[in-house]
């Protein structure tokens, strides 16, 4: 019965490769494992395998070799194990197998050699982390705090006087230092892009850094379980070269022109037959706004809402999303989000206002002007 | 000396003896069941009990798959899912894979050790009865306003009665406390049985692997479950009386509990693989027909793993921000951990090489343990790097991880050990067949699930999200994902058509040891009868079975055989216990004193689970009666048990 020809070659390539020739088979592994997560680089929004930026490239230069390894492992072992299955089947009336209790160099051998691997991988690690501890340099550092509420995510630049949510502006290029606080609960900021995550834990400040070293707008999701609609707390970091983000904190800070006090707007007066005027139903909304219950709740520069249990909606009509980046900010989504928050993200904290649908009109109408 | 006198009509020293025929009827009959105190019957207990929340938390897992089949689902309200997925893992970790681990101990290790029971049965049986008792009180919390929905763990400040208004999170901290008593006192129990109770000869290192690994998995729950204890009766008074423990607005610091959770919660995945592992050092020598490979670098290394994993809790928070210093030690930790877990590996591969394989269910399952084990391990590593864990925690890198080594490691080492004792416990073989369809239908199912998951997670899906968006690329794998969980839900259906159907085919004569296995518990009938052994077992090896295969050496000479098994030799001079001479256990002739079955541990657990109730209540009057209902059945249990002791 020969079934050791195969079985026999594989085995002593088994051998040659725990004997120590361990480097030159493991190096093939790397590459080709590189490769493949490079082709893999599938321009998924919250990948981790395409770095933008040197937070995450160095944790990706890690990624790769660690993963070399575990595939390294993964091939050797398995094939052992299919190896032994195949060779050493057994059949009726076989006669008993030697008795064998074991071979202590082997046990040795096998107990240093992993623990090599691993203290190499340890090594890595230390110095990967030796690396992320020292942000690059960079001249126009700047701060933002990142505060985490069930379920949206608050940035507010407290050195440049901008208060946004849902999207966080940076320049592309520069070292952001980024203070991470909780009102409530346990969340967690990942940006995969840009960075690995951190906790955001009420009670204490965490601190990372992000940079982005090419323009782009990066997908994040809050990471860490933090309620009913966890799944739904999202958010962009939107890089973007140093003027473009100089403009938009300069259009940030200002107060958007409002129907009720300073120079009037020039509306367009191109209305449509049957269509209200729009400068009219801006007027309304903000009547509705500054009288209404939004203002125990949120802030809006230019009215008299100061709250600040929900996101600041001073320049909401410059924004990509709403409703904690689940939804693209257009009139239908805002004005389905108006009718009925609960509907869109149930148990989130906006109650239901049972607003008339002209009402909802003119909301939308004046919250979509505020650029 | 001369040959024995043995008193007429008892049975010769060193021969088996058939227990009488036990009908039917007579085995599984009424009341009987709720008193029982014999080990075996309580493995029985505990294991079916055990398949049956096995079976609610695969459901719960398949409503969780089936939300997540496509983006944007609306099969399950948000709060249905975050009580789904909390209860699958509660369900999974507690009610299903420890109790089966703790029911295959009660039945076999007694055995193993050539003993008639466990040091307390009556301990023994209220350990069950509190997890039974302790299981449904969690359960019940799903008619009672909602069940625990903030994750099997819990996070504070999440869990403060601020932002988790209903019921469920104090079902869930009164039902864990339940549990946890239950685990103490069964771990303290095998603690005495193992140490006290092994047959004449049986030193340490000739413990059966699951005998041993039952030890210190006793030992970890001991030391662990008391932090989880605390963090639980902490959160319990911040909820219930306004304390702050966990709150910063109160001074209270919510990383507490993630200290105190998973320095219970890192050896409590120790106490779910350890079993596991063995059990595959069991079925892996048995099947190969070969002793284990380096016995005693498997025993070391279990004992290396159980005591490290007390120094690795924090790399469940390297994303806390802990600071490089101190995660990079736990990081140091637990990459070593995986090296004594790598030689165990190395060593049932080390059983299987040169041996006779025979490809019974059993061994289908422990080869395919170490094959699915394997990558649950090496996932581990990357997730041991805190650079890199910070891109993998937190997602489904993470719940692939924890898949491969809880269900392709853990389950499947239990089933391997249910379709090999199984003979033992109820005198019937599984069904082949049957058996090689729940494997295969098994690994292709559970390959399907949770292979990809790998790959979710590298793409950034967090966990715990109980809907995704489209466009992240995330359709195709869950959706993959979710069609093989159908088909590991088919395969878990074919197991249990395989035992009932087999449960109800009339007892066979399986014999004594239908796997020519080695160890004692295959020395006596399938099933046992009552005192397990009709003559203590004489041990001289590790192997007793084995013995007639070549001479034993060990420690430099050939030991005398044990006098059990099929080719004893009766009055063999010098290796029979002579007959009514005391031993360690006081066993003396064929006088086996086995304690009277009792009703008290079942009242007992009943009492603390009516007490459990009080404090869910809000009203001075309702508490007042919970509490005094559960203290009064306490009393009348403590007064009925200890005056059983005396009898």
């Amino acid at each position: 019965m020969s079934r050791t020809s195969f079985a026999a070659r594989l085995a002593s390539t088994t051998r040659v490769i725990r004997s120590g020739r361990r480097g030159l088979v493991a190096a093939p592994p790397a590459v080709l494992l590189a490769l493949v997560l490079a082709a893999c680089a599938t321009g998924d929004p919250q990948t981790t395998l395409d770095p933008k930026g040197p937070f995450a490239a160095e944790i990706y230069k890690l990624f790769v070799p660690v993963m070399a390894a575990a595939l390294f492992v993964f091939v050797v072992v398995e094939a052992l194990i299919i190896v032994a299955v195949i060779r050493f089947r057994g059949r009726e009336g076989d006669p008993l197998p030697p008795q064998i209790h074991g071979n202590t160099r082997l046990e040795i051998l096998w107990t240093i050699i992993p623990a090599l691997i691993l203290i190499v991988i340890l090594l890595f690690t230390f110095r990967t982390q030796a690396i992320l501890a020292s942000p690059p340099e960079s001249p126009n550092a700047i701060t933002v705090r990142v505060v985490g509420h069930q379920w949206w995510w608050e940035f507010d630049y407290p050195d440049l006087g901008v208060v946004t949510a849902s999207e966080l502006h940076i320049p592309v290029g520069e070292t952001v230092k980024v203070e991470l606080e909780s009102v409530d609960v346990i969340h967690s900021f990942w940006v995969p892009h840009l960075a690995g995550k951190t906790d955001v834990i009420p009670g204490r400040v965490n601190r990372m850094w992000l940079r982005a070293d090419e323009p782009g707008t990066y997908s994040g999701q809050c990471a860490e379980f933090c309620g009913l609609e966890h799944a739904l707390m999202r958010f962009v970091v939107i890089a973007e070269p140093a003027s473009t983000f100089n403009a938009w904190v300069q259009q940030q800070r200002g107060i958007p022109p409002q129907p009720g006090f300073g120079p009037t707007p020039t509306p367009p007066a191109t209305t449509q037959p049957g269509q209200p005027n729009q400068a009219a139903l801006i007027a309304q909304g903000y009547q509705l706004f500054s009288n209404g219950a939004c203002i125990t709740c949120h802030t809006l520069r230019g009215t008299p809402a100061q709250a600040k249990v929900g996101p600041d909606l001073t320049h909401f009509g410059s924004r990509k999303s709403i409703a904690g980046n689940t939804l693209p900010n257009t009139p239908e989504n805002l004005k389905r989000w108006l009718r009925n928050p609960q509907e869109v993200k149930p148990g989130n904290d906006m109650p239901n206002l049972n607003l008339s649908d002209s009402d909802v009109e003119a909301l939308a109408a004046y919250l979509e002007s505020l650029k | 000396m001369a040959a024995e006198v043995v008193a007429p009509g008892a049975p010769v020293p060193g021969t088996i003896v058939e227990a009488p025929p036990i009908t039917v009827r007579r085995e599984w009959g009424g009341w009987q069941w709720l008193a029982t105190v014999d080990h075996k019957r309580i493995g029985i207990l505990y294991t079916v009990t055990a398949l049956c929340f096995f079976l609610l938390g695969g459901f719960e897992a398949l409503l969780v798959r089936t939300q997540l089949i496509v983006p944007n689902n609306t099969f399950l309200h948000p709060d249905v899912y975050n009580q789904m997925f909390t209860m699958h893992a509660t369900t999974m970790i507690f009610l299903a894979i420890m109790p089966l681990s703790v029911g295959l101990a009660n039945f076999i290790v007694p055995l193993m050790i050539g003993a008639s029971d466990m040091a307390y049965p009556r301990l023994n049986a209220f350990s069950y009865w509190l997890f039974l008792f302790g299981g449904l009180f969690l359960n019940l919390s799903f008619l009672t306003g909602g069940a625990p929905n903030a994750g099997w763990f819990s996070y504070a400040p999440l869990t403060e009665k601020a932002y988790s208004t209903t019921t469920g999170i104090d079902f869930w901290d009164l039902g864990i406390q339940l549990l946890g008593i239950a685990s103490i006192a069964g771990a303290i129990n095998f603690i005495v049985t193992i140490l006290r109770l092994r047959a004449p000869g049986m030193t340490f290192m000739r413990l059966p692997p699951f005998a041993w690994m039952t030890l210190v998995v006793s030992f970890l729950i001991i030391f662990a479950f008391p932090s989880l204890t605390i963090a639980l009766i902490l959160l319990m008074f911040d909820r219930l009386v306004g304390t702050h423990f966990f709150l910063p607005s109160g001074g209270g610091d919510p990383l507490l509990w993630q200290h105190l959770f998973w320095f219970f919660g890192h050896p409590e995945v120790y106490i779910l693989i350890l079993p596991a592992f063995g059990i595959i050092s069991e079925v892996i020598p048995v099947f190969s027909r070969k002793p284990l490979f380096g016995y005693s670098f498997v025993i070391y290394s279990g004992i290396a793993i159980g005591f490290l994993g007390f120094t690795v809790w924090a790399h469940h928070m390297f994303a806390v921000g802990l600071g490089d210093i101190a995660n990079g030690a736990f990081a140091t930790g637990s990459f070593l951990i995986g090296v004594p877990t790598g030689v165990k590996i190395f060593n049932w591969i080390g059983t299987m090489w040169r041996g006779s394989l025979r490809f019974k269910t059993p061994m289908l399952f422990a080869v395919g343990f170490v094959a699915m084990f394997l990558i649950g391990g090496i996932s581990g590593i990357s997730l041991a790097s805190p650079p890199v864990d910070l891109q993998q925690t937190d997602t489904y890198y993470v719940v692939a991880h924890i898949h491969y080594v809880l269900f392709g490691g853990a389950i499947m080492g239990l089933t391997a050990g249910i379709y090999y004792w199984f003979p033992k416990i109820f005198g019937r073989l599984l069904n082949e067949t049957l058996g090689k369809w729940h494997f295969w239908l098994l690994m292709i199912g559970f390959n399907l699930t949770f292979f990809p998951m790998h790959w979710l997670g590298t793409e950034g899906m967090p966990r715990r999200i109980y809907t995704y968006f489209p466009g992240n690329g995330w359709e195709v794998w869950n959706m993959v994902s979710t069609i093989g969980s159908y088909i590991l839900g088919l395969s878990i259906l074919i197991f249990v058509a395989n035992m009932i159907l087999t449960g109800l085919r009339p007892r066979q004569d399986v014999g004594n040891n239908p796997w020519e296995a080695a160890t004692l518990e295959w020395a006596t009938t399938s099933p046992p009868p009552p005192h397990n052994f009709d003559e203590v077992p004489v041990v001289y090896s590790r192997y007793p079975l084995w013995e007639d295969r070549e001479p034993v050496e060990e420690h430099g000479g050939v030991a005398p055989r044990s006098p059990i098994g099929p080719e004893a030799h009766p009055a063999d001079e010098e290796s029979a216990v002579g007959e009514g001479e005391a031993t360690e256990q006081g066993h003396h002739g064929h006088a086996f004193h086995l304690p009277a079955p009792t009703i008290f541990p079942l009242i007992m657990a009943f009492g603390l689970v009516m007490i459990a109730f009080a404090l869910l209540f809000a009203t001075p009057v309702l508490k007042l009666t919970f509490v005094l209902t559960g203290v009064v059945y306490g009393i009348v249990a403590i007064f009925g048990w200890v005056k059983q002791v005396s009898a």
